[in-house]
Formats: C-alpha cells, structure tokens, sequence
C-alpha cells in the first residue's frame, strides 16, 4: 500500500467507526425499548398539536425569488467582509473591482424590483 | 501579512468579454425602463451591434497572435490567454451569437416571449464560451463554464408556456450542475497533483518531475467527463436529445454551436496544452470516447421520428468527429477539429433555422411527419434544408465534407486506421436518416408512409400538412441567417483554402 493511500486509512477507519458507533446506539435500543403501539404515537410531529391536512403542501413560489434575491446580497457580504479587512493592500484596484461587482449586483436589484418582483401582491 | 500583488490587466486581450458583458449590462439596464412593445426590433439590432464589436475587437489581434510566426498575449497574471486558437474560437461563437439572435428575433415575436431578457442571457452564455476559449487556468475555465452554462440553463427553459421547455431546462440543469461538480473534482485532483492549476504550470511540472500516476490520471479524467458532457459526447451524452428537443429551437441552435465549440475549444487546450506529454495515457480514453459517439450518435439517429431528436443524435456523432481531431494530437487534428467546429456552427444553425420555420407557432411541429410535402409547398425551404443536411452528411462540395475529411486525414496520419474507418462507416449511417428527412419532403404524402414508421397513409391529411406548410411565415432575418449559412457551406465547401488556412494559422499555444 502506497504512503498516500495509508494517509487515507485514517479516514477509512474513523468512517467505518462512525458507522459502528450509529449502528450500535440504534441496535441497543431497538433491543431495549419497550414496544406498546398506539395510533397518536404514529400520526406526523407537528410541535406537538394534532397535524391539519396532509404533509405534502405547496409553498409560495413567491418566497423563491425572496430566497434567491438574500442569497445574492449573502453572496455579496462573504465577499465583502475580507476585503474590508485588506482594503488597505488592496488599494484602489479593489476599490475599484468590489464597485464592479456591487454596481453588477445592484442591477440585478434593480431588474427585479422593476419587473415587479418585490411587490406582494 | 503578506503584500498582495495585483495582476496587470491585459484589456485587449478581455476586450471582447467586456464588450458582451457591459452590452448585456446595458441591454439588462434599458430594458427595464423601455417597455419592450415600443422597442420594436433595436433589442436584436443591439445584441448584433454588441457581438460584432466583440469579433471585431479580437480580430484586430489576429495577425499578431497566429500562425507559426504568431506571439500570443497572455494576460492576468498568464491566467488567460490570446492565441490564434482563441480568436478562431471567438470566430465561431461570435458567429453563432449573431445567427441565433436572427432566429430569435422572429421567434420571440411569433411566441409572444420576453424579447431583452433573452438577449441579455444569450450575449452572457457567449461570454463564457469566449472566457472558456482563452482560458490558460482550471479555474478560469470553470468559470467560463458556469457563465455559459447558467446562462444556458435558463435559455432552455425560456418557453415558459411549454411544459417540454421547462422540462429540458430542468434535466440540464441537474445533468449539468453533477458535471459541473465533476469537473471541478478533476481541477482539484490536477491541483492535488501537480501543484498548479496553470495550464503552463502543469505542462511545465509534467516535464520535469517524475509523473504522480493514480491521482494525475484522475484528475483529467473526471475533466474529461465533465467537458464531455458539455460537447455531448457518449457516455455522457443522455441529457442531450430530450434538452435539444424541448428547448426553443433558436436556443437549441445556439446551444449546439456555441456550447459545443466553447466545450471543444476547453477540451482541446486542456488536453493538448497542460496534458500533452501524457498523451498516451488520455489517447484510448478519447478513442472509446470518440468512437462511442460515433456509433450511438449514428445509430440511434436513425431510429428517432422527430427531427429536433434526431438533429440532437446527429450532433452527438458529429463531437465524435471533433474527438477524432483530438485524439490524433497534432497540429492538423487541431486544425481538422477547429474547421469542424466551425463548419458545424454554419450547417446546424442553417439546419434549425428551417426547423424553427417549420416548427409553426407553439415550437411543436417537429415530426418527421410535418415536413412531409415541404418540397411541394416550400422549395427553397426545403433545398436549402437538403442542403445542410447532406453537409452534415459529408457529401463533398460541401463544408461538411472538407470537416470530415480534415479530421479523418489527421487521423490516418498518425496511424489510427480504426478509428478513421469507423468514422466513414458511421458517415454512410448517418447519411440513411439525412437522406430519409430529404425522401419526406419531396414525396408526395401516401409515398412517404413506408418511410416515416407508424405514419398514417391518406391523401387528405397529407394535402392538409401542404396546405399547412404552404402559409409558414419567414421573417427576413431568418431567411438572412439561411442565407449566410447556405453561402458558407457551399462557399467553404467549393473554395476551402481561405477557411482552411484560417483554421490552419489558429495555432494553439504551447502544442
């Protein structure tokens, strides 16, 4: 066995105990438990009140395009916070680069609240 | 800390991605304020002014960056490069740009579809394809990907009122994102091995240490799958018919030509320029790979009743001719592939712009059945339909078959007489079901039953799809694009030297 693939047995083994460690808890108390069957027992948890109508329920689209509009400003803040930190290093090129990129983000901003997109109807 | 060095930024040499991406800005920005009714026609007449800006920006360049005389420009800390490959490229995009934004003119106008945003997306998939061109890093190759891709995801579910669009647009996303991942799993195993993710970088390492093995050889080859996938190449190559056939036709045109010679043009310099030393190694992977397409392509053509299928099938053999290119690693392999390339993006986007025709409105017409008396109804749609298909056939005095031709003789000439014989035999299959959709347009209705399978006989019908096919609507900008594809197929075909030459003068860096 190659000194690279033996550097890969860590990982081998601290999955395969990981496995072993689930498997275990899980057996044990599938062996353990008392078994005393009841209808409540079986109905979907829903923070403990009865559940209303099925499981499977559609959700606004709308909160998509909500959900799509915070990941691009998520995006923008993980880029932004380091080169806050090096804006110094960085000079006026970065300065000049994050405007781009915020200039390009804002547009996309823009298109969407004029094709209406932040108005709940 | 560490200072941070800044790379110099070689404008010229990004000029023309600037252009396209500060144009799709533009176009992004005006929409928004211009209600797209009042605009008429200057959405596509400005998407045509961007993109050939773009070309004419880097073909200043071209006597400068090719041939063998030819100084490439590397720019961005040596991440992107200008060579006579990349602007030949940039060719063959630019290209298809222009044609597609013809098509779509007048079939978002008959679909009643958001005209700028398509534009906007189209002029940014283009972007990437041109990134992806001249790109000298894994990473920057990536990222020309994801721009084409994503861009293109969206394309091919711009329908929104056909259920078939939005399925392809989902199959490809999904398919695509999973070789996405693929690729990027093989940009980090290259990394792990040799240290770089220049292409130089890894060309240089690979000649002067001792090769790593294993891990190298999983590096290109997870590469190899996720750019396979791109150019539809078998086996990875699934996703192909059913996106080809549900998309709107212009964007499936686009999609064949500019996705697969982004994807060609990445494959080409990856494998040649970074892996080139361990050619022996990548040659059989790519000989399966090529001679797979090849077979399946061909093979399963000939069975489809629809012709967007069939044209996705056919494209499918035709990346196995590019990858005879590839596989032969010399400089006129790179040369054949690049004329394909090049020829394809004519013939396929003269092909669909007919298909985009006959589609009819709803973009649903596409049965072999459909096109039966086409050649009564519409001549000169249907000889010039015969004329791309038998290009794509090979049929000499045509592009297709100096494309073929190119790539067969590179082939032979480093030895690989299998491969050179099965892509002959799998032109004379391929030539079965071109001549077949040939064969329905021009026979009358009750002749064509025996062709086209299951198809119902009956005079009245067939008078009916005649009569039908009589009142098609061509809008000038596509019968342009018809146009120029017919005298580029023909004219290449009949006075090669000038494009061959072309291609010939596209030198790779680095081969």
């Amino acid at each position: 066995m190659s000194e690279f693939l033996r550097q890969y047995l860590t990982v081998a083994v601290f999955a395969a105990a990981a496995v072993g460690m689930v498997a275990l808890m899980l057996g044990t108390g599938r062996l353990v438990r008392p078994r005393r069957p009841q209808p409540q027992k079986y109905l979907n948890y829903e923070c403990g009140v009865d559940p209303v109508g099925s499981g499977w329920s559609q959700s606004q689209v709308r909160y998509y395009i909500f959900a799509l509009l915070f990941v691009m400003f998520d995006v923008e803040a993980v880029f932004i916070f380091p080169w806050a930190i090096r804006l110094e290093a960085l000079s006026v090129f970065g300065l000049v680069e994050m405007l781009v990129f915020i200039v390009i983000l804002a547009l996309g901003l823009l298109y969407a609240w004029r094709k209406g997109v932040l108005r709940w109807v | 800390m560490l200072p941070i060095t800044l790379p110099e930024v070689e404008w010229i040499v990004l000029a023309p991605e600037l252009i396209l991406v500060v144009g799709a800005l533009t176009l992004l920005l005006v929409s928004t304020f211009v209600p797209s009714r009042r605009a008429g026609n200057s959405w596509s007449m400005f998407t045509l002014a961007v993109t050939g800006a773009a070309l004419i920006s880097t073909l200043g360049l071209w006597q400068e960056v090719s041939g063998p005389q030819g100084v490439p420009r590397l720019g961005l800390a040596d991440a992107i490069v200008l060579d006579g490959f990349a602007v030949f490229v940039t060719v063959a995009i630019g290209a298809a740009v222009a044609m597609a934004v013809l098509l779509a003119d007048g079939y978002l106008w008959r679909e009643r579809l958001d005209q700028p945003g398509f534009y906007v997306l189209l002029l940014l998939s283009a972007t990437g394809g041109l990134l992806m061109a001249k790109a000298n890093d894994l990473i920057v190759v990536f990222l020309g990907l994801e721009i084409l891709s994503i861009a293109l995801y969206v394309l091919a579910g711009f329908h929104r009122r056909r259920s078939e669009s939005s399925e392809a647009a989902i199959k490809y996303f999904v398919l695509g994102s999973f070789s996405s991942a693929i690729f990027l799993y093989g940009v980090a195993l290259t990394y792990g091995a040799t240290g770089t993710t220049n292409l130089a970088g890894i060309a240089e390492f690979l000649r002067s240490a001792i090769v790593p093995g294993g891990v190298l050889y999983a590096g290109f080859g997870l590469l190899l799958v996720g750019l396979g996938f791109k150019v539809a190449a078998v086996p990875f190559h699934m996703w192909t018919p059913d996106v080809y056939q549900g998309s709107p036709t212009p964007v499936t045109a686009f999609m064949a030509a500019a996705a697969k010679a982004a994807g060609f043009a990445a494959l080409l310099r990856i494998m040649l320029s970074a892996f080139g030393s361990q050619r022996l190694e990548w040659q059989p992977i790519v000989w399966v790979m090529a001679v797979a397409s090849l077979v399946v392509g061909s093979l399963l053509a000939v069975v489809q009743t629809d012709v967007k299928r069939m044209l996705a099938y056919s494209s499918i053999s035709h990346a196995g001719y590019i990858l005879i290119g590839l596989h032969a690693a010399t400089e006129r392999g790179v040369a054949g592939s690049l004329f394909y390339l090049l020829a394809y993006t004519f013939m396929v986007l003269g092909s669909f712009a007919v298909v985009t025709i006959v589609g009819r409105r709803g973009d649903g017409a596409h049965r072999l059945d459909d096109y039966r008396g086409l050649g009564r109804a519409r001549p000169g749609l249907a000889f010039c339909l015969t004329v791309f298909l038998l290009a794509q056939a090979g049929v000499p005095f045509t592009a297709g078959f100096l494309a073929k031709f190119g790539v067969i003789a590179a082939s032979v000439a480093t030895g690989s007489y299998a491969l050179a014989v099965v892509g002959m035999l799998a032109a004379v299959v391929a030539t079965f079901f071109y001549l077949r959709l040939i064969v329905v347009m021009y026979m009358a209705a009750d002749e064509t039953a025996a062709v086209v399978d299951g198809a119902a006989p009956g005079g009245d019908r067939g008078d009916a799809v005649v009569a039908s096919a009589a009142g098609l609507e061509l809008p000038p900008a596509v019968g342009l694009v018809i146009g120029v594809a017919l005298a580029f197929t023909i004219g290449a075909g009949v006075l090669p030297e000038p494009m061959l030459d072309f291609a010939r003068h596209a030198t790779l860096l680095a081969l």
